[in-house]
């Protein structure tokens, strides 16, 4: 059985082809979907929001992006339990529709950073993480100016106790609170997260780690879907 | 009917542009500057009846869209 995946395109995303090859190479079908699409493609098995500057970042990063027709569809297949990979401007995006906790601000750094982020994998029990081993240390490229993770004391302390950071950064390059680079839902089946995976994931562009994300992904939602999980 | 809706972060949110600003500031001979917040203006020309109208109009805009209420503050001034 082959996971379906749809790759949702807004005007200004520029890493929709990266990770659509990335899905690719892990054996997924993918479809990509226009922004002003109001219904996603039937029996999708995950839907990414790539990285980007989606409508300019005007207003606030994502925000723009949150609110389109699109994004109506994304949130009630969330809700529904469906899984949602969101990278970068993705990350942003997801966080702006209410899918995620917490804001990005400005890097604290004020500079746009873009850098190998060595990262170490946190929450267990996820299909973005199937493929890890926890606290394995794991390096995926960032490259975002407004990728400092803030939230207030009560959310920080219920993604800490439900083991729903993702990925934490090694060494902090924007002053996200708690180290934090990537966040699970609730359900665990929503990840936003700012490094890329699908820049790291042809051993062309000399990394490996990221491949393993979508290897696993896809491994863990096929394998569900066949026991009708 | 115009409405002018101001943006503000939070108190206790960090503000690194402020910050940035409040050095530069600094460094250009201006002492004493505590803290510097910086937000955002946004002005709407709005198709309403009356102030009472516009100014329900600019709130639903800014709980929808022109704010970020995790993070930030927004009032509705209409002119």
């Amino acid at each position: 059985m082959t996971m379906r995946a749809g790759v949702v395109v807004f005007p200004g995303s520029n890493c929709d082809r990266d990770i659509a090859v990335a899905l690719r190479g892990a054996g997924a079908d993918v479809a990509m979907v226009w922004h002003k699409e109001a219904e996603l493609p039937a029996g999708l098995d995950l839907v990414a929001i790539p990285g980007g500057f989606s409508f300019g970042d005007y207003l606030r990063c994502g925000a723009i992006a949150a609110r389109a027709p699109v994004m109506r569809a994304v949130v009630d297949f969330a809700r529904g339990g469906g899984h949602v990979l969101g990278v970068c401007n993705g990350f942003q995006v997801l966080i702006e529709a209410g899918l995620l906790p917490g804001a990005l601000m400005r890097n604290a750094g004020l500079k746009f950073v873009c850098a190998p982020a060595p990262l170490s994998v946190g929450a267990e029990d996820s299909v973005f993480t199937a493929a890890y081993r926890r606290s394995e240390a794991v390096t995926f490229p960032v490259a975002h100016h407004d990728g400092n993770f803030v939230a207030d004391a009560g959310t920080l302390a219920r993604l800490e106790g439900e083991d729903r950071v993702a990925f934490r950064y090694r060494a902090n390059p924007n002053g996200s609170m708690h180290d934090i680079a990537g966040v699970l839902s609730e359900n665990r089946r929503v990840l936003g997260l700012m490094p890329h995976p699908e820049r790291a994931a042809d051993p062309a562009l000399g990394a490996g780690d990221g491949a393993r994300l979508f290897a696993g992904l896809v491994d863990a939602t096929t394998s569900r879907a066949l026991q009708g999980a | 009917m115009k409405a002018r809706v101001h943006v503000t972060l939070k108190r206790g949110v960090l503000d690194p542009q402020g910050e940035a600003v409040r050095h530069a500031l600094g460094s250009l001979g201006f002492a004493g500057v505590g803290e510097v917040r910086m937000g955002k203006v946004i002005e709407l020309d709005l198709d309403a009846a009356d102030a009472e109208a516009a100014r329900a109009q600019a709130d639903a805009m800014c709980r929808a869209l022109l704010a970020n209420t995790v993070i930030e503050n927004y009032e509705v001034e209409i002119a």
